[in-house]
């Protein structure tokens, strides 16, 4: 999938990636799409329920060997 | 959602040792990210969470039952001296090697992402606390204080 912007959350555990992602998402444009990776197995349901409340829109989730790759687009505002 | 009013959040930091210094920063900082409006007011022994030295918060085995060990410790071993900055020394390598938020980090992002700090003044007279021991980004205020927010919170937490 293509994205905009990356954001390394390996390694960290919570709040840290969402943390990271906030951060991150701030500094692109509406629309744009940001790539996150994580390692802590609880980011799963997290980054669900940190769209969900957001309004950024959640496009992709993938899990591979344990790491978590999401997508996320970030909302129109 | 993410419109209109942001959800408001008010916390009472009332602990100030190196494990709950955790809940009320871990908390605020993640609820700022989800665009809520926080703010935290620190009394009794949560002030020690403004200082800005945090190096000396620590935990201890003492009256903490619950705590894991690496061997079945008893509490007459528990006080010796020593013993509370090993538990904190151990607490320290394990929460940096799982990847763990310091307390500096978190206390940073909550800051940066706006969440506001409110110490009580009270207990900084109880205490004979100096002012400049604090960070800059702190208010001082009272009860008072925390009910003109927390009455509008959609969600308050006493830790």
């Amino acid at each position: 999938m293509e994205f905009d912007q990356e954001c390394d959350a390996r390694n960290l555990n919570c709040p840290l990636p969402i943390l990271r992602c906030k951060k991150s998402l701030s500094a692109i444009e509406a629309k744009q799409i940001l790539k996150i990776t994580a390692t802590d197995p609880g980011s799963v349901k997290d980054f669900q329920a940190f769209c969900k409340q957001t309004g950024h829109e959640l496009l992709q989730m993938d899990d591979e060997d344990s790491i978590f790759t999401f997508y996320i687009k970030k909302r129109a505002d | 959602m993410a419109k209109g009013q942001p959800k408001k959040l008010a916390l009472i930091a009332s602990k100030g040792s190196l494990d709950w210094a955790y809940p009320p920063f871990i908390l605020a900082s993640t609820a700022a990210a989800l665009d809520y409006d926080v703010q935290i007011f620190f009394t009794f022994y949560g002030l020690t969470l403004l200082k800005k030295d945090l190096s000396d918060l620590k935990v201890s085995p003492l009256g903490n039952p619950a705590m894991p060990m690496p061997v079945p410790m008893p509490n007459f071993v528990q006080m010796l001296p020593g013993m509370e900055s090993m538990a904190t020394m151990m607490m320290k390598q394990k929460i940096a090697s799982k990847g763990v938020a310091s307390i500096e980090e978190l206390r940073a992002a909550s800051i940066e992402a706006g969440v506001k700090l409110i110490a009580c003044q009270m207990t900084v007279d109880l205490f004979d606390f100096k002012k400049t021991d604090f960070i800059d980004e702190i208010e001082f205020g009272g009860a008072a204080t925390f009910f003109e927010f927390a009455g509008k919170s959609d969600v308050q937490l006493f830790i």
